[in-house]
């Protein structure tokens, strides 16, 4: 596992949910460029629970629990097409907002999933 | 759009976030229970619990009805006294709620924003209810 990769992957989300945020506070309601965040935010952490996968097999395992990493991956994952559907079904500017703000909580999320991986605080 | 409802509108931010929080603090409480339990049963035993209210304040967030109504102001009020309890509690006696929980030291390992949450939340709901009993 990469180190920057996982920090990009966080700062990216992030920025995605900040900006569908501002977006949604804009009373932007849900079109194809708010569903195309929550899209790139979902394929990152496919290719994250991939590249999680491969990793310990190349040598460079996670210093923390697995068992915690992957509590939280498999969580994250699930999150931004939940809140997308949401969003979806009833088309208005506070599910724009809700997403925004998921997709920031699974950026902290992926930052602890770096911490988990790389930093040991304990 | 339904008037009755508690997720709809600024509502329906506040029930993600609860969602999410609910999730984050029982996937943590389930992995410091099954790894590092006696380490602090006593403050992870709470972790556990805060995390099932969690669950539960946000499905009464989007339930309708009165019922659910009070189910929403107990629980949210629960973790405003479990947050402000244990933070206290995880400063006067850290050998008991000195280990990572949902409500240590005022929630600060989930952004503070246990102990913002609870009180958005109850202004939320009430203010819900007044709005209801004034349509009525």
């Amino acid at each position: 596992m990469i180190a920057w990769m996982m920090l990009a992957q966080a700062a990216l989300l992030g920025l995605l949910g900040a900006g569908v945020t501002v977006a949604g506070i804009a009373k932007v309601r849900m079109n194809d460029w708010i569903l195309g965040a929550a899209a790139i935010a979902t394929l990152t952490l496919v290719v994250q629970i991939v590249a999680s996968i491969i990793a310990p097999f190349t040598g460079s395992g996670p210093t923390g629990d697995p068992f915690e990493y992957w509590v939280y991956l498999v969580m994250a994952v699930l999150i931004p097409p939940a809140v997308a559907l949401w969003a979806l079904i009833d088309k208005g500017r506070w599910g724009v907002v809700a997403l925004g703000v998921a997709l920031m909580s699974v950026g902290v999320m992926v930052y602890r999933m770096h911490q988990i991986w790389f930093v040991q605080v304990f | 759009m339904s008037q009755s409802a508690r997720s709809n509108g600024f509502g329906r931010v506040l029930v993600v976030v609860y969602g999410v929080l609910a999730i984050a603090a029982t996937g943590r409480s389930l992995v410091q229970i099954v790894r590092d339990f006696d380490a602090a049963p006593l403050a992870y035993s709470l972790s556990a619990a805060a995390a099932l209210v969690y669950i539960l304040a946000t499905v009464a967030l989007l339930k309708r009805g009165a019922g659910w109504r009070r189910v929403a102001v107990a629980t949210i009020g629960f973790e405003l006294v479990g947050v402000l309890a244990v933070g206290v509690l995880s400063l006067t006696a850290p050998e008991l709620f000195g280990h990572p929980s949902v409500w240590s030291w005022f929630g600060m390992g989930y952004g503070f924003i246990p102990l913002i949450l609870p009180i958005v939340g109850l202004w939320w709901v009430l203010r819900g209810s007044e709005r209801n009993n004034n349509a009525h």
